[in-house]
């Protein structure tokens, strides 16, 4: 069972974090400023997921990875230029918003109708890796939408490691409150994993790797299957950036002595 | 008019927890807020009784629960099962749950089942007249929004720290009992276990946040790393002060750059975009630089203070309250001093 793992990716594209992000309304709801212009970056805990999955299959001697990423098809094709250097996996391209204010419920629909399309993919031998919450909406929701969508209710939640047992059993590790994991031991698949950051680096670009993926990525992202995503039923009635900047006071030159004794003083309240 | 479902599990002694407590509030002021609503308690746990008797005097109609060895522990199957049949039940309009780890695990997907909508990180509940409305952020902690929905079941996670915990008269509470019917178990909860073999360092209900970033393990003006002498001085000062250790990067991010890591830090003390957005009332960050992804998660965190060696690092830029200019090492070394003279 190890070596036959059948791992689907769910992951999209949010703004690089580095970037200032201002809402605006748009014709159908809030919307980013310049938002089609905003450097992007792979959803970093679905970044996690994706290298993750990598890892698994190669460690297991099997090379079928897909990511299922949802976005506009010309971000995506930007995003993948960068990606695709990363780890070697098949792209499922659904062209539709990437907007932090879609709702899960709608954003979960098209990346399930897309995983049941994957040709070839058996459901016994299938892991459905996601982020445990995207960093646009954070919503924490969608993967456990998209498990349910495709029947599969074993489920494992900001997991930050998979240990494939000898008798073929996963070993998981759940994040709770507390500092602490939760540990159980699922049969096997099918299975869906949201990963926190799991226990992997982020890979070093390989050019050979990045060409053997654009081969079979531009294809797929002239494919792309339109997906309508919105938030029907839900009226955004404010979105705004809070004031955030604090008056700092930028203490120089104070006495070592000075300054712990005033933060042993504030510390004490 | 909403039937609200006040939905939470027992916690390993039976006993409801901080953030249900606080849940609680939050479907007690809608109830109240809404004309003419109601409020049941859905319990999920290996027996609730205990658990239910404590909230009693809430003002809740009724209270339902699914009890038994299975659902003692965590586990999306059996969790999704229970909280699925408790509203397929009372068929609620609105459903208000805590943002537990086990709850934020198993609800969306009950949500999927009941064909209802969720929304998770509440922060805010707001009645004006016959409407209701929440307040959540996007963008990890970066806009806030209010906004409405029309879908019903409406499921809400309220986040810690939203409401005060509900307290008041215990009592006897009648609790109808709701049966389950549960598919095979291919996953077994086989225990739990610390983030690391050392030191507890995360402590949700602390008073301090204390973030060591990652200069602390680099090279100090004598060209030296000096990894003995930052964890001996980060690990007295959380046991004199009794703060809740986060960092600034993730553990992955750090050995990915090839640098030495805390032997004490975990993934789970990471704050920030990829990590946690904890509630504490200060905050004291050392040897972090202020950069945005991580300072997202600082977003409850009021008083803010840091140390650092540069004067225009992020935490000058309007991130903090206070940016002491001096080195963390001699610093910490004087705090720990002083605390150890109490």
């Amino acid at each position: 069972m190890s070596s036959g793992f059948h791992i689907v990716v769910c992951g999209s594209l949010v703004p690089d974090p580095l970037q200032t992000l201002e809402p605006i309304q748009g014709p159908a709801g809030p919307a980013l400023k310049n938002e089609m212009m905003l450097p992007s970056v792979l959803d970093p805990w679905a970044a996690h997921a994706l290298f993750e999955a990598a890892h698994l299959a190669k460690r297991n001697g099997y090379r079928r990875v897909w990511l299922v990423s949802l976005g506009p098809k010309a971000r995506l094709q930007q995003l993948m230029m960068s990606v695709a250097q990363k780890v070697p996996f098949e792209l499922v391209a659904l062209d539709g918003p990437a907007s932090g204010f879609s709702d899960a419920y709608e954003v979960a629909e098209p990346l399930a109708t897309a995983i049941e399309g994957i040709p070839g993919l058996e459901r016994e031998r299938l892991l459905v890796f996601g982020g445990c919450a995207s960093a646009s909406r954070d919503s924490g929701s969608t993967m456990q939408m998209v498990g349910e969508r495709l029947g599969i209710v074993d489920q494992f939640v900001a997991v930050d490691k998979l240990t494939v047992q000898a008798d073929g059993t996963l070993q998981l590790l759940e994040r709770t409150e507390g500092g602490r994991y939760q540990v159980s031991v699922c049969d096997g698949p099918p299975a869906v994993v949201a990963w926190a950051t799991g226990e992997l680096p982020e890979p070093l670009n390989n050019p050979q790797v990045g060409m053997q993926n654009m081969r079979a990525i531009m294809p797929a992202l002239q494919q792309a299957k339109p997906a309508a995503v919105g938030a029907q039923g839900m009226s955004f009635l404010r979105v705004e950036v809070p004031r955030q900047r604090r008056d700092t006071r930028v203490v120089k030159d104070l006495a070592v002595a000075e300054i712990a004794s005033e933060i042993v003083e504030w510390i004490k309240g | 008019m909403e039937q609200i479902l006040f939905l939470t599990h027992t916690e390993k002694d039976g006993a409801l927890g901080k953030l249900a407590l606080e849940a609680l509030s939050g479907a007690l002021k809608l109830t109240q807020e809404l004309d003419g609503s109601t409020l049941t308690v859905g319990l999920v746990g290996g027996n609730v009784q205990p658990a239910a008797a404590t909230i009693a005097g809430c003002g809740a109609g009724a209270f339902l629960g699914v009890t038994g060895e299975k659902f003692a522990v965590s586990r999306y199957v059996s969790d999704a099962a229970a909280f699925e049949a408790l509203v397929r039940r009372r068929e609620p309009s609105i459903v208000i749950a805590p943002a537990t780890s086990r709850v934020s695990r198993a609800l969306p997907g009950v949500a999927q089942r009941v064909g209802g909508r969720i929304d998770t990180h509440v922060t805010g509940l707001q009645v004006e007249g016959a409407d209701l409305r929440i307040e959540r952020w996007y963008y990890r902690q970066r806009m806030l929004a209010m906004l409405t929905r029309e879908q019903r079941p409406w499921f809400m996670i309220i986040d810690g720290g939203t409401f005060e915990a509900w307290s008041g008269a215990s009592g006897s509470a009648v609790v109808e009992s709701v049966a389950v019917d549960l598919p095979a178990l291919r996953t077994r909860v086989v225990g739990e276990q610390a983030a690391t073999g050392g030191a507890a360092t995360i402590r949700p209900d602390a008073g301090l946040l204390f973030v060591a970033g990652a200069g602390w393990t680099k090279k100090q003006s004598d060209g030296q790393a000096h990894i003995q002498e930052a964890e001996a001085l980060i690990l007295d000062f959380l046991r004199k002060s009794g703060a809740s250790l986060g960092s600034s990067k993730s553990l992955v991010d750090q050995s990915g750059e090839g640098q030495e890591v805390l032997s004490f830090m975990t993934h789970l003390n990471q704050v920030g975009q990829t990590g946690s957005t904890p509630r504490h009332p200060r905050g004291l960050a050392t040897c972090c630089h202020g950069e945005e992804p991580h300072v997202v998660g600082w977003r409850f965190i009021k008083e803010r203070r840091a140390v650092n060696l540069d004067p225009n690092c992020g935490w000058a830029q309007g991130k903090a309250d206070v940016l002491y200019v001096a080195d963390a090492f001699q610093v910490m070394a004087k705090v720990n001093e002083l605390l150890r003279g109490d």
